[in-house]
This record gives structure tokens, C-alpha cells and sequence, in this order.
């Protein structure tokens, strides 16, 4: 049985289970969140499973139909993929817990929501163990779309306009990272990661395509000044797809940024220095923008683009700190996926239960849903970095790794962002303790909404403790 | 692991436990509530005798977990942790027993004593941190458990005090963690030793005077030095159990402790001394101690002059510390006991009076020792020990640190306690003759019915257990067993032999 089970081909299986998953749910409608969440359950259990692998024996690949690179599809996993994986299992049952219960009363919205998120899952998967740059570009196009859908699927006015620049930005950069790919193709002949890193050998025939995959990637992973579509779009979404959009798609797109640099390691400190100002202009232009919200979700949004700013900083500190600056900077993205999974599904929870999201209108929100509003807090610990929480051990690490090398600009950077998003965080739940002078309509939410976004957030706090487990994942990944 | 190791994890354990559990229970479950809270409390009390005894025939009670790359997350029970988490563990009892008094009928019962449990808990893993790390862990862990407690009331004053509360406790944190992660990069260590870590890894010792600064700010927040107490005035809106822990052990203790750990166990009192530290963290503390007496002075409000007091009282044990002699480090150390015991009995008296009659106002005390003899003789008791009267135990307080400054040659810290006490004097003794000398009112702000009682026996033993123990041990000082007793035990290990 276990043998059986070891030698089974989890990497494929982790695509391939969402992928049939999201047919099924499409050919049957009725059924289709009981097929989402157990098909979201298999995944998830195939993503541990790919995680195992590669903890016990380091590097996975595998071959689709037998045929090697160049000339077959070679999916590959390793250290950084099985985080991914990981995190993307964690925030994807949470979500699909809580969507079963959140789109029972809507059973059009059901109807679309299973398959779109399904194939969603299979495309960020497959991201994650694609081994050559076209691959790599199929499955972020893929990702985009769906992702795009499930923005438009709650139907609202404002929810179709953040859909539409939602898409027209996923595509320029698609279009941006494809036009990269063709001209790496055209100078070395192959799109094989592990090929290329051998043949690059920098100039401007690297340059140039470089600099064309980078820019489209941050333009989708919505890096300042390219936040502008981020807000909309995740602010008007429906709760679970907001979770989604800011906990996983943002991140998927980072992930490719990375790989790409560890693939090539350009040369010269001015785009790291570029990539880290902007991360820090994202935390304070983000930060600030959450504080001037009057609405709950977009103040969550705008936190995603400060937060996303902090996983930028690590560029210019990983010269001389390589290991705790990537290190730092993967684990704040791991703990972020979890916080702002926690944080929309929260906010979520509050709009069901008080028809609004308006910030100084909570009206004592803590006396009718502890619960949720403990989730609210508890990823509000991890994203202000206050520890013990995941956020806090990643932001230790890039502070350290900025200090060991006295760059005190960057430390600072680091500092003042966290009482920045303390600052907004707290300013929610300081309202929600205190009593409104209108009336409001309330409705009773489900005790799971508010129980699966406490677990999430916990699972955020608790990853304060898992680094000495997860670190060493990234040994021989970082350059 | 055995159960040496997981020792100190329990007697975190017998806090946290209860308070989630308390969290989950309905607002009506009064019984189960109260025998959780009173059985975590009574627990935690077993298990530290247990370890006290451990600790004495040289037992090393320590639980590690890595954390971040290269460092732990170690709970460790010494002498002087031990100290501190008695101190929480018998205040946090007394405490209990008067919050359910106290709260009686009142809404959100169930919030109240899981956070409660919660601010315990992370005082007691404050006291029991092995490093720098774990002490900043359960230092920002207190900031978030005390919120709550704070906005506790839910009313717009409540909400801004928070912000207030907040605004300065976290920039301490932030400090805090900036000068941790600063000091780990220049030594590559954080762990608590007796006569400290700093002194061997010779850095740059104008670097060092910097990382000191942030350390001493980030904790001084909490221990309300001059000029970053004006949050503690504010947070007296919270409930007066609440008040009562603040000022008496949580907070503003955690602070205290932070500048005994980061001055003895982090620098080393010699190397800190021989860097120049020290005397400016000395006239900080003096000047706290005067600035905060005058203050409290002009105070109408009980709850507000009160605050004042702790922040000049609180300074007091920075002061031992910082005057760098062993004398002065015992009357720093025990102070830190001290004055929480007699810090809780002056807020129990005040919640007794807010609570029973209404008075809010030290106006309003005119005769309050005839209505409610008891409490005002607790509160008399309490109020003469932090003028430092003999036989009370803040005369044994004040007298160690008097002869610590002298032994070391700083003669103008004599001033500065006489000072101080003549200051003390100058805003207690006023309260003391209008509420025992002067006509009683004809009718009180807001009268509550006991039965003929002067107030509910929850709310009035705690202020007189309090208050006996600070007259018992101010007589006893010398015999085994009191905290002089073993805080003399602690200064022995602080200085080289």
C-alpha cells in the first residue's frame, strides 16, 4: 500500500485531480459544491503528498508521456514549488469550506463558481511545477482568465469594471511575459529552465527578454505603480474570490518572477535596488491608502499592495544575505496567503452579518461574532509582523538580513511599514468594539464562515513555529 | 523530554488553557467560568512551588523550540524569573477573586476573563523568557491580550484611550525589536545570562550605548518612563480589576522587568557602568520620580492620581538598577514586589469606592473611612507604604535604595527619594485625613445596597490580603521566605564574585 502510494504520480495527480474536478462540477450543476470540495480535498491531499516527496528525497520530476525535455512536457518540483503547493492546499480548502456554505443561497453564482476555481487550482499547480518558460506562460494565461471570471461572477456593477481592467492588465502582461519568451527562444533555442540557466550568458540577447517577462510579471502581480487594477478588483469580488485573488494569483506570478531570477541571477545592482524601491514605495503608498478607507475590503486590498511591497525588498538585500533575504521573503509570502486568506473571509463574514462594510459603522461586531472578528485580529498580528506569527519570522529575517549588512534604509523601510499596517488594523477593531449611533440590519452567519477563517488566521499565527520546518525546503533553490 | 522540560510549559499552560476555554463558554455559565478561573490560578500556584523548590536545590527547568534561523524560543525559570511570575501568579489570584465581585451582572463577562487569563499568560511567559527573542515574543503578546481590556467598555473614551495605548506600546515593541535584531547581528546571541552576553563579544562600545537606547525606549514605554508615560493616565478607563493588574503587575511591570533583564542579563551591570549607561538611565528615573509626583499632586481623579503614583513608583525599581550596587539592586528588585502588592490594594480600595458608593473624586472622600472602615484601613496601609513608612514594606524599599546609592557614592539619589517621599506624603496624607477626619455627606454619588455590609466580601478580602502582606513581610523582613529573602539571593548571582 505504501509503496503504492509513494510511487504514484502526485505531481500530475495534483494538476489532473482540480482539472476533472472542475469537468465534473461544470457537467453537474446541482452537485457541484459537494464535487468542488471533495475534489479540493483530493488536491489538497495530492499537494501534500508531492510535499512529502520532495522533503524525503529533494528534487522531483516527472516526464508526461515518457518524453524528456526538450522535446516532452517535464513537470519539476522542488523546495520552493512544494511551499507553493502547499500554501495553495491550505488557502484552497479554507476557501472552498467556506464558499459551500457562503454560495448556498445564490445557486447561479454555485453553478460558476466551482468549475472557474477548480480550473484556477489546476492552472496554479501546474504553475508551480512547470519547468520551462512556455509552460510557464500557458498556465499564468490560464490562471489570468479564470481568474478574471471569478471577479465578474458576483455580477455588480463595479465587480464587471474591476473584472474588465482585471483583464485587459492580465493580458498586456501576459502579452509582455510572451513576447519575452519568444525572444529567449529565438536567441538560445530552448525554454527549458534548466537548460537556459546554463546556456544565458547575459548581455543584451538576456537583457532584453529579462526585462520583458519582469515587467509583465509585475504587472500582474500588481507591484506599485502597477497596484492601480489590484483595489477594484479584489475590493468588489465576492469573499472567497478575494481570498483567492490576494492570497494565491498575486502570489503565483511572484513565484514565476523568482524563478526566473534564480534561473538567470542577473548581474548588477540597479534592478534590485529599482525592484526594492518600488517594494518600499508599495508599502507606504498601500499602507497610507488602507488608512484613508472607509470600506472594510478595500482596505484589505489596499493592504495586499503594501504587503506585496515587502516581498521586494528582499531584491536588494539578497547580494550579500542571499539565504535570509529570499528566505524572508518566501516566508512572508507563505504567511500573507494565509493572513489575507483569513482577513477577506472575515470580512466577508461581517458583510453577510451586517449587509455593509463600512468601517466606522461596525457598531460593536465583537459582542455578535467574537469569532470572526479573532480571525480579523489574528491575521492582523501576522501581517503587522508581531510575533509569534509567520509574518513576523519572515520580516525578522529581512530585518536581519538588512541589518548584518547596515542598510538601515531598508530596515527602516521594514519597521515603519509594520506600525503602518498595525495602524490599520487596529483602527478596524477598535471600531468594532465600540458602539454606533445607527441601526443596522443583521443576519445570522453560518458557524462555519466564521470558524474557517479563524482556523486559516491561526494556521498564519502558527507558521510563526513551522520555519525550522520549512526553511530547509529552500537549501540548494536559493541562488 | 521529561517533565523538568515541560514544567514551564504547564505553568504558561494554566492560564491559556483556561482563558480559551473561557472564551468559548456562554455568558450565563458563571460557576464553570469562575472554578476554571480560580482552578487555573490555584494550579499555577502548585506548579510554581514546585518549581521554587526545584530551582533552590539547583534544578534547570528550561524548554526549547527553534524559532527563526539560529535562534530559540526558550522558556526558563531562574531565580529572578521565578520572582516575577510569583508575583504575577499571587496578584493575578487575588485579582480573580476580586474581578468576579467586581463584575457582578456586568455584560461580556466571558471577553473579559479570557482575555484576562490571556494578559497572564503572556506576563508569565515574559517572566520566563530564556532570550532577548522570547521576551519580545511575550512583550508584544501583552500589548494585544491588554487591548481588549483597555477598550474593554466600548465607549468612544474607551476606543481613543486604546489608540493611545496602542500608539505608545507598539512604537516601544518596534523599538524593542529594532535594537533585538540589531544587538543578535553584532553578537550572535540573545540568550539571558547572569552578568550578561554583551561584554564578551566586544563590539564598539559607542555602538553599543545606541543598541542600549533602543532597548531601555522599547521597554521604558511599558515601565512609563519620562516622556513616554502619558498612556498610562489614559488607560483608566478600563474597569478597576483591570486598572489594579496594569499597574500592579502586567504592564508597567513587564517593563521594569525587561530593564532588570536588559541591564543584568543582557549588558551585565559592570559593563553597563563601565559604557557610561548608567548613570543617565539613573536621572531619567529620578527625574521621573519627581516629574510624576508633582503631577499626581494636582489630580482630583482617585483612578488618575493614582496612575501618576505608579509612574513616579515604578521608577523606583529602575533606579535600583541603575544606581549599579548591590544594595541598590536588592531595594530595585524587591520594590518591584513591593510596590505591586501595595499598587493593587490602592486600586481595589478605589474600585471598592466607585463601586459602592460612587466616588470617583478625591473631593468626594470627605468621611469615607466611617461608611467603609475596612477598605479605608487597607487603603491607609497600602498609602503609608508608598510614602515609605516604617514598619510597611516601602520603608524596607526606600531604605535599600538609600544605602545602595551611598554605598556607591551617589549621594544626590538620598535627595531624591527624600524628595520623593515628602511628595508622596504631600498627595496620600490629604486623602487619608478627609476620609478619616472629615463629615461624612449626607448622601453618597451613587449608593449600592450590600445588606448592611460595607461592600461585597469579594471586593473587600483582596484589598486587605494585599494589604496585610505588605505590613507582615515590611515586620518579617529578615526571616526566610519573604521577598527580600530571596531577592538577596538574586543580586548574589548579578555581580562578580
Amino acid at each position: 500500500m505504501s509503496e503504492w502510494l509513494a510511487g504514484a504520480p502526485w505531481m500530475m495527480l495534483a494538476i489532473m485531480l482540480p482539472l476533472a474536478g472542475a469537468l465534473v462540477a461544470f457537467l453537474l450543476p446541482r452537485h457541484s459544491a459537494l464535487v468542488g470540495l471533495g475534489a479540493g480535498l483530493l488536491t489538497a491531499c495530492a499537494a501534500l503528498a508531492v510535499m512529502l516527496q520532495v522533503a524525503a528525497d529533494g528534487r522531483q520530476a516527472y516526464q508526461l508521456g515518457g518524453w524528456p525535455a526538450p522535446l516532452g512536457i517535464e513537470l519539476v518540483a522542488d523546495g520552493l514549488s512544494v511551499l507553493m503547493l502547499a500554501m495553495t492546499a491550505v488557502v484552497g480548502v479554507a476557501v472552498s469550506v467556506y464558499a459551500r456554505v457562503y454560495l448556498a443561497d445564490s445557486p447561479d453564482k454555485v453553478r460558476r463558481f466551482w468549475p472557474l476555481w477548480l480550473f484556477l487550482w489546476a492552472a496554479l499547480n501546474a504553475l508551480f511545477q512547470a519547468g520551462d518558460a512556455f509552460n510557464l506562460y500557458v498556465t499564468l494565461e490560464l490562471m489570468g482568465l479564470s481568474a478574471v471570471a471569478l471577479v465578474a461572477l458576483s455580477g455588480s456593477g463595479p465587480a464587471l469594471s474591476g473584472a474588465m481592467r482585471y483583464l485587459l492588465v492580465s493580458l498586456l502582461g501576459s502579452l509582455s511575459y510572451l513576447v519575452g519568451v519568444a525572444l529567449l527562444y529565438h536567441a538560445y533555442g530552448t525554454l527549458d529552465l534548466a537548460l537556459l540557466s546554463e546556456r544565458a550568458d547575459g548581455g543584451l540577447q538576456l537583457a532584453v527578454p529579462l526585462g520583458a517577462m519582469i515587467a509583465g510579471l509585475l504587472l500582474k502581480t500588481g507591484l506599485f505603480p502597477f497596484h492601480i487594477w489590484l483595489p477594484p478588483a479584489h475590493g468588489s469580488a465576492r469573499a472567497p474570490v478575494s481570498a483567492l485573488l490576494s492570497g494565491l494569483v498575486v502570489k503565483a506570478s511572484f513565484y514565476l518572477l523568482l524563478r526566473l531570477w534564480f534561473t538567470f541571477t542577473p548581474e548588477g545592482q540597479g534592478v534590485p535596488l529599482l525592484l526594492g524601491s518600488l517594494g518600499a514605495t508599495a508599502i507606504f503608498w498601500g499602507s497610507i491608502q488602507a488608512l484613508r478607507q472607509k470600506r472594510l475590503k478595500l482596505l484589505v486590498a489596499y493592504s495586499t499592495v503594501a504587503q506585496l511591497g515587502y516581498l521586494f525588498i528582499a531584491f536588494p538585500l539578497a547580494n550579500l544575505e542571499p539565504a535570509l533575504a529570499w528566505g524572508g521573503s518566501i516566508y512572508l509570502a507563505l504567511s500573507h496567503a494565509m493572513a489575507k486568506g483569513a482577513m477577506f473571509l472575515a470580512a466577508g463574514s461581517i458583510m453577510t452579518q451586517g449587509g455593509h462594510d463600512e468601517i466606522d459603522e461596525l457598531d460593536r461586531v465583537v459582542e455578535r461574532m467574537p469569532l470572526t472578528l479573532a480571525a480579523f485580529a489574528l491575521s492582523g498580528i501576522s501581517l503587522a509582523g508581531l510575533p509569534p506569527s509567520g509574518g513576523f519570522v519572515g520580516k525578522w529575517m529581512l530585518l536581519q538580513a538588512a541589518m548584518t549588512q547596515g542598510s538601515w534604509f531598508w530596515a527602516l523601510v521594514i519597521i515603519v511599514g509594520g506600525l503602518l499596517t498595525a495602524t490599520y488594523v487596529f483602527r478596524v477593531l477598535g471600531f468594532a468594539f465600540t458602539k454606533s449611533p445607527h441601526e443596522h440590519e443583521r443576519h445570522d452567519v453560518p458557524a462555519t464562515m466564521e470558524w474557517t477563517a479563524l482556523v486559516l488566521a491561526l494556521g498564519a499565527v502558527l507558521l510563526g513555529f513551522a520555519a525550522p520546518w520549512a526553511l530547509p525546503l529552500l537549501e540548494g533553490v536559493l541562488p | 523530554m521529561s517533565f523538568n522540560t515541560w514544567l514551564p510549559v504547564l505553568v504558561l499552560c494554566s492560564s491559556l488553557i483556561p482563558g480559551l476555554v473561557i472564551f468559548m463558554l456562554p455568558e450565563r455559565a458563571t460557576t464553570l467560568r469562575t472554578t476554571l478561573n480560580l482552578g487555573g490560578a490555584l494550579l499555577k500556584i502548585v506548579l510554581l512551588v514546585l518549581m521554587m523548590i526545584g530551582v533552590f536545590h539547583g534544578v534547570d527547568y528550561e524548554f526549547r523550540v527553534p524559532l527563526v534561523p539560529g535562534l530559540d524560543f526558550v522558556l526558563h525559570a531562574d531565580a529572578l524569573s521565578l520572582m516575577f511570575v510569583n508575583l504575577s501568579a499571587v496578584l493575578w489570584l487575588a485579582t480573580t477573586f476580586y474581578a468576579i465581585g467586581y463584575l457582578e451582572d456586568s455584560p461580556n463577562r466571558s471577553r473579559f476573563f479570557g482575555y484576562f487569563s490571556l494578559c497572564v499568560t503572556a506576563t508569565v511567559g515574559l517572566a520566563m523568557a530564556g532570550n532577548l527573542l522570547t521576551f519580545l515574543v511575550f512583550y508584544e503578546a501583552l500589548t494585544l491580550t491588554t487591548y481588549p481590556l483597555v477598550v474593554h467598555r466600548g465607549t468612544e473614551v474607551a476606543r481613543k484611550a486604546g489608540r493611545t495605548y496602542l500608539a505608545y506600546t507598539l512604537l516601544g515593541g518596534v523599538l524593542l525589536l529594532t535594537g533585538t535584531v540589531w544587538l543578535y547581528s553584532l553578537t550572535g546571541t540573545l540568550e539571558f545570562i547572569d552578568r550578561g552576553f554583551v561584554a564578551q563579544a566586544g563590539v564598539d562600545p559607542a555602538v553599543l550605548r545606541m543598541v542600549f537606547l533602543l532597548l531601555i525606549l522599547g521597554v521604558g514605554v511599558k515601565a512609563a518612563l519620562l516622556p513616554l508615560h502619558a498612556w498610562l493616565p489614559q488607560a483608566m478607563v478600563a474597569p478597576a480589576p483591570v486598572s489594579a493588574l496594569l499597574h500592579a503587575v502586567a504592564v508597567v511591570k513587564a517593563g521594569a522587568f525587561g530593564i532588570v533583564r536588559i541591564v543584568y542579563d543582557v549588558f551585565g551591570i559592570e559593563f553597563a557602568a563601565s559604557i557610561g549607561v548608567t548613570l543617565p538611565l539613573a536621572m531619567l528615573a529620578a527625574a521621573t520620580i519627581i516629574y510624576a509626583s508633582l503631577r499626581a499632586l494636582f489630580q482630583d481623579d482617585l483612578k488618575r492620581r493614582l496612575a501618576f503614583s505608579t509612574v513616579s513608583q515604578v521608577s523606583y525599581i529602575t533606579l535600583g538598577v541603575a544606581i549599579a550596587g548591590p544594595i541598590a539592586t536588592i531595594g530595585g528588585l524587591v520594590h518591584l514586589v513591593h510596590q505591586g502588592f501595595m499598587k493593587i490594594t490602592l486600586f481595589f480600595c478605589a474600585g471598592n469606592y466607585a463601586e459602592t458608593l460612587g466616588v470617583h473624586k478625591v473631593s468626594e472622600m470627605a468621611g469615607i473611612g466611617r461608611r467603609m472602615p475596612w477598605t479605608t484601613a487597607a487603603f491607609t496601609v497600602a498609602a503609608l507604604g508608598m510614602i515609605g513608612l516604617p514598619p510597611t514594606v516601602g520603608f524596607i524599599s526606600k531604605w535599600y535604595l538609600g544605602l545602595g546609592a551611598l554605598e556607591v557614592g551617589q549621594h544626590w539619589v538620598v535627595f531624591v527619594l527624600a524628595g520623593s517621599s515628602l511628595l508622596n506624603a504631600a498627595y496620600f496624607l490629604p486623602i487619608l485625613r478627609t476620609a478619616w477626619f472629615d463629615a461624612p455627606p449626607a448622601e453618597w454619588p451613587e449608593e449600592r445596597d450590600y445588606g448592611g455590609k460595607e461592600t461585597a466580601w469579594l471586593l473587600l478580602l483582596p484589598p486587605l490580603a494585599t494589604a496585610a502582606a505588605t505590613l507582615v513581610w515590611g515586620l518579617l523582613a529578615s526571616m526566610p521566605g519573604t521577598p527580600l529573602d530571596w531577592v538577596q539571593f538574586i543580586a548574589a548571582r548579578k555581580y562578580a564574585p
